[in-house]
């Protein structure tokens, strides 16, 4: 008796993801919101990351060269001043405001003319996103010996190739911790796509399952591909960092 | 024999919190071809600022630096290109530690002078040999010691084939039964008639190789002649006490 209701339950439950998922081809919504999410990740990564390094060498360059640029008084002390100035007036904003909220403005008045949602979640998540990267950046820039700058400056490298031959391949390794940490979060940020209309993966579990009124199949489906995704993500991180950490021997 | 003349300084001044802190308080110097100049001093004299104020590491409050007969600390010169003809060694070697020892050696000349990557690596290797560690070529920094690093760090310099080599405090981190074999590269170095400036507190590298001495305190220059004057028959006080500290 015992064994029939396992059974019975088993097939209960098949056929209940039949009639959420098959009936209707609605997984392939699941699909599409999968999807989307992957695009929306991705491509606030690469946004991110990009605004992340431009921002990371302006605020560093300041912090580190102010005071000989000071005594030599040239034009790029007072561009990189306005720069630094504009640098942290965009931090201050955009890590003292929600996401959710910087998403709906990018798309209700921002962009309000914009047909697609998936490009404006791209451009809001990826501008919130510099800004944690940013900082991420620049403090693994901060934590390499300045002893590293000053034997490339002594070899005859300028301040940018010394930045991009030197200190940035060893500041990459020191923050890819904290960078895979970033990533994973932002994958989960941009679950609220949903609230500009963005069909995601959560938002495409959440239409399913209030068309065939169960909430505990589609939900835990969509909890599911983000810890998959999540795992996915660590492993490569996880198998990259021992690759830079070669030299460590 | 002005023309001989491969760093003139003048008047030069490296001073803090506005005038406050003078770490260089008036500094004239000539430094000539081939010349070894060692520079002594009590901590805080100034002598490593001195040093890296040659190749601007520190800008100076005022005063000027002519290398190869171009004002360095003019605005408009581009250091870069100076820095490539001065090489430097520093206390803690600063080898990129993400990077093999062929590497660390090889990134400035190809990157820099186009130097074709195989040509560099030759290079590299030969001068490497003559330091005794061709065989750890593909070695990460982690992987040498002290002395090896150094040694390293010295090779990788005379990499960008620098008319000049400043040299700060090259052995003070070293463990003690490493500081020879550095010094002996050092030595090495003098003998095939590079010009060197080193700050050290080896007072027998100073006595042996140098071929002029400069006393330091308080940012000024206090004594300067060759190591017999200096060592043997010091005029000023400050460098009698000096000397009866160290020697």
């Amino acid at each position: 008796m015992q064994y029939l209701s396992i059974t019975a339950d088993l097939n209960n439950f098949l056929e209940k993801l039949h009639h959420v998922f098959i009936e209707k081809d609605r997984y392939l919504q699941m699909l599409t919101g999968l999807l989307n999410t992957f695009k929306i990740t991705a491509g606030a990564l690469v946004i991110g990351v990009i605004i992340g390094v431009v921002i990371a060498a302006i605020r560093t360059s300041y912090d580190k060269n102010r005071e000989s640029m000071a005594l030599r008084k040239g034009v790029t002390y007072y561009v990189l001043t306005v720069l630094n100035a504009i640098c942290k007036i965009y931090l201050t904003i955009i890590r003292g405001t929600p996401v959710v909220v910087q998403l709906m403005i990018c798309y209700f008045v921002i962009f309000a003319t914009a047909r697609e949602g998936v490009p404006v979640a791209i451009f809001a998540f990826g501008i919130n996103s510099g800004a944690y990267v940013a900082e991420i950046f620049r403090a693994g820039i901060m934590s390499i010996d300045n002893g590293q700058f000053e034997a490339g400056r002594s070899l005859g490298f300028n301040y940018l190739q010394t930045m991009k031959n030197i200190i940035i391949p060893q500041m990459f390794k020191a923050v890819l911790p904290t960078l895979c940490n970033e990533f994973i979060a932002l994958l989960k940020e941009t679950s609220v796509a949903g609230y500009v209309g963005v069909m995601d993966i959560t938002k495409a579990g959440n239409t399913i399952a209030g068309r065939v009124y169960n909430y505990f199949i589609p939900l835990f489906t969509v909890a599911l591909v983000y810890l998959v995704l999540v795992m996915i993500l660590t492993k490569l991180v996880g198998r990259l960092e021992r690759r830079l950490r070669k030299s460590d021997r | 024999m002005t023309d001989n003349i491969l760093i003139n300084v003048k008047n030069l001044k490296k001073h803090y919190n506005g005038g406050e802190v003078k770490a260089l308080d008036g500094i004239d110097c000539e430094i000539k071809k081939g010349e070894v100049v060692v520079i002594i001093g009590p901590s805080g004299s100034g002598k490593s600022t001195f040093l890296r104020s040659l190749n601007l590491l520190e800008i100076p409050t005022s005063g000027q630096i002519f290398f190869e007969g171009t004002d360095i600390t003019a605005k408009k010169v581009n250091i870069n290109t100076h820095r490539q003809k001065m090489g430097m060694v520093f206390q803690h070697f600063n080898l990129f530690p993400n990077m093999t020892v062929l590497k660390n050696m090889t990134i400035a000349p190809v990157q820099l002078l186009g130097t074709p990557k195989e040509e560099a690596k030759n290079k590299a290797l030969e001068l490497l040999e003559r330091v005794g560690l061709k065989d750890r070529a593909d070695a990460y920094p982690s992987q040498l010691s002290g002395g090896q690093k150094q040694r390293v760090a010295i090779v990788r310099a005379l990499c960008m084939s620098p008319d000049v080599m400043l040299f700060d405090e090259p052995t003070s981190a070293l463990d003690p039964e490493m500081v020879g074999e550095v010094l002996d590269v050092m030595k090495e170095l003098a003998a095939e008639g590079m010009t060197m400036v080193v700050v050290t507190h080896e007072m027998g590298f100073a006595r042996e190789v140098g071929s002029r001495v400069i006393f330091m305190d308080e940012g000024k220059i206090l004594e300067e002649g060759t190591p017999d004057e200096i060592f043997n028959n010091p005029q000023n006080p400050r460098l009698q006490d000096f000397l009866s500290k160290v020697l």
